[in-house]
């Protein structure tokens, strides 16, 4: 059994109330820290943990929180980002439905850490029932001197809030989070200046994901080092990965990291291996956006080593042989999957959620869109594989924002490992609306 | 498809509410309950907005109505036209149709007899196909309301839309 940092009061009966949570050690951590701690020590035990941001790309969070700007006279805001809509991806949803004050305990030690005295939680409005418990907690966590004015005698002052948005993954990405808080449409800002420098109206802002800001309670509780201590390498601590797709066990599951892919696919105390006994047929281990694995680069690198679920692990091999651990969305394909299926399918997500502000993004996405659409419906043509090709590799790096990197990606993936497929259903217009493709073949090296 | 609705006014706990969130923001800040205030419009006349009512939302905001349009028109969940009386919005994104999300969909359209984007002919239900709503361990799904129902099955929608017609019959 792994060690749990975030979910190992999970099952406690009433744990989402403020009584339960405080009995099994909920909100020491804020005691310890307002009591015995200067912010700046906070930050400091934060960089020595390794923690690196939570909602998908990785960034070590001590390193972040420590370029924000602090101007005399002027507030500073920290955001939570509990936006949780890439595809593949409810992980957040489930820390903050089972263990509200989990994350409301992080924010405030987070907000003392940055200097803040106003915080935000930003939550996608399709979860507005979450929102309700987010309130709750809220208000018992003031009601019992946790949240408001001088707190726990120490001096520190804070509001906290939760805000909803009303549909649009864009509003994921930190800037247009921003924007959609100020009750504005979801466009990204040009950067920079970045939301360190000016963020919310206009002052120096920090954004953090759900569980990056949650993690932040043991890091406090245990201390920076002995979390470091916990995982592998560069990827310290535990990950809560959401797994989905065709697996006998679909769910939330906390980490160490470093656990092996393998073990954690096929073990029954994590996703209990393939559905119904089918194959492995593809994996796209950390959310929609991350390239394809075909089944035999899942548990293995391409040098044969054993592939672990960390940072660096999911990553050997470059965008070549490997992809990204993201914001741990495990999605799983068996061998009845169709990858050129799926690939218009997360196309069209992507040409959906598109801001529409770049043109490369917003033409870009409807274009391939089409192209997949086409070649899954029998009516492809060869050139239209290096077509897409080609307008992938004109999206990336050309956006304001990473939007248009994580619609290409899954493209260019899907086309760099299942090229046989795509050309089987140009060359099998009739047989590829019938049936599916099956596995790819494994190439054979030469040495 | 313009309506008039001739009395838009909130009920008076929900301009309490509104109040309340409003004061969640600094002073002069109050645009940042717009996305709030929306959907508790859409949920107070009828599942949408009518120019009406974003420009009563404006006016209770101080902000000026084109703000408000151009919020309503970029984010999904809200409606700028006519709906049903029940939204269904079904997700149709790749983790869900790797569990069968498209097959439960072709039932869904074909019990209402309309595609995604329409309103049966009795005003009943409005079908939309929404992108990932963060359940994908758990598809097969849709969300009514703020409700989620989850891991569907053909009887499971067949149970929930007969509940839905007799609860507002
Ligand atoms: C299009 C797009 C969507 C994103 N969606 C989310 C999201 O839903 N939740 C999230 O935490 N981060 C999301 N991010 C990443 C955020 O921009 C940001 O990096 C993150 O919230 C930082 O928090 P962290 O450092 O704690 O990970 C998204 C980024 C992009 C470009
Ligand atoms: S990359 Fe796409 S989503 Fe991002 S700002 Fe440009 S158009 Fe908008
Ligand atoms: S893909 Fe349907 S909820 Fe995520």
């Amino acid at each position: 059994m792994g060690r749990k940092l975030l979910l190992d009061r999970i099952n406690i009966e009433g744990i989402k109330t403020y009584d339960v949570y405080r009995k099994s050690g909920g909100y020491d951590a804020v005691e310890k820290a307002l009591k015995k701690m200067t912010p700046d020590e906070v930050v400091e035990e934060v960089k020595k943990s390794g923690l690196r941001g939570r909602g998908g790309a990785g960034f070590p969070t001590g390193m972040k929180w420590s370029f924000i700007a602090k101007p005399e006279g002027v507030p500073r805001y920290l955001l939570c980002n509990a936006d949780e809509s890439e595809p593949g991806t409810f992980k957040d949803r489930y820390l903050m439905e089972h263990i509200p004050h989990l994350l409301i305990e992080g924010m405030i030690l987070s907000s003392y850490a940055l200097g803040c005295n106003k915080s935000f939680i930003y939550i996608r409005g399709e979860f507005m029932w979450i929102l309700h418990i987010l309130e709750k907690a809220i208000a018992e966590a003031y009601a019992n001197g946790w949240l408001g004015k001088n707190i726990k005698g120490s001096g520190f002052d804070l509001d906290l809030h939760v805000t909803p948005g009303a549909g649009a993954y864009i509003c994921g990405e930190e800037t247009a989070l921003i924007e959609s808080l100020e009750g504005k449409r979801g466009n990204p800002r040009i950067k920079p200046p970045f939301p360190a420098i000016k963020g919310l109206w206009q002052s120096p802002t920090v954004v953090n994901n759900v569980e990056t800001l949650s993690a932040v309670v043991p890091i406090i509780t245990m201390g920076g080092d002995t979390y470091a201590g916990i995982g592998i390498g560069r990827s310290t601590g535990t990950k809560l990965i959401s797994a989905c797709g065709n697996i006998s066990k679909p769910g939330v599951y906390e980490i160490e990291l470093g656990l092996s892919v393998e073990e954690f696919l096929y073990s029954d105390e994590y996703c209990g291996g393939i559905k119904d006994g089918k194959r492995l047929k593809a994996c796209v281990p950390g959310g929609s956006s991350v390239p394809i694995l075909p089944h035999f680069l899942v548990t293995k690198t391409a040098n044969g080593e054993q592939r672990l679920m960390s940072y660096e692990s999911l990553a050997d091999g470059g965008f070549a042989t490997g992809s990204m651990l993201g914001s741990g969305g495990f999605i799983v394909f068996d061998e009845d999957q169709c990858v050129v299926r799926n690939t218009w399918n997360f196309t069209r997500f992507y040409h959906h959620e598109s801001c529409g502000q770049c043109s490369p993004c917003r033409e870009g996405t409807g274009w391939m869109e089409k192209v997949l659409h086409r070649i899954e419906n029998g009516h492809g043509h060869m050139h239209d594989i290096d077509l897409l090709w080609d307008v992938q590799r004109k999206i990336e790096g050309n956006t304001i924002c990473p939007l248009g990197d994580a619609a290409a990606w899954p493209v260019a993936a899907a086309i760099r490992h299942f090229r046989e497929e795509f050309e089987w259903h140009i060359n099998e217009p009739k047989k590829c609306l019938e049936k599916n493709y099956g596995l790819v073949k494994e190439p054979v090296l030469t040495v | 498809m313009e309506e008039i609705q001739t009395k838009i006014e909130f009920k008076p706990e929900t301009l309490k509410e509104i109040d309340r969130i409003i004061k969640q923001f600094p002073e002069g800040k109050q645009k940042s309950a717009l996305l709030r205030v929306l959907h508790l419009a859409q949920h107070e006349f009828d599942n949408w907005l009518s120019v009406d009512v974003m420009d009563y939302v404006a006016r209770l905001l101080h902000i000026n109505p084109i703000e408000v349009y151009e919020v309503a028109t970029f984010y999904s969940m809200y409606n700028v036209e006519k709906v049903g009386k029940v939204v269904i919005e079904f997700c149709h994104t790749g983790p869900c149709c790797l569990v069968g999300a498209e097959k439960i969909l072709k039932h869904i359209e074909s019990s209402l007899n309309i595609k995604p984007g329409q309103t049966t002919e009795d005003g009943m239900f409005t079908l939309k196909a929404v992108e990932c709503l963060g359940a994908c361990g758990y598809g097969p799904m849709l969300q009514i309301g703020e409700t989620f129902y989850e891991n569907l099955t053909e009887e499971k929608v067949d149970t929930l839309l007969n509940d839905f017609r007799l609860k507002f019959n």
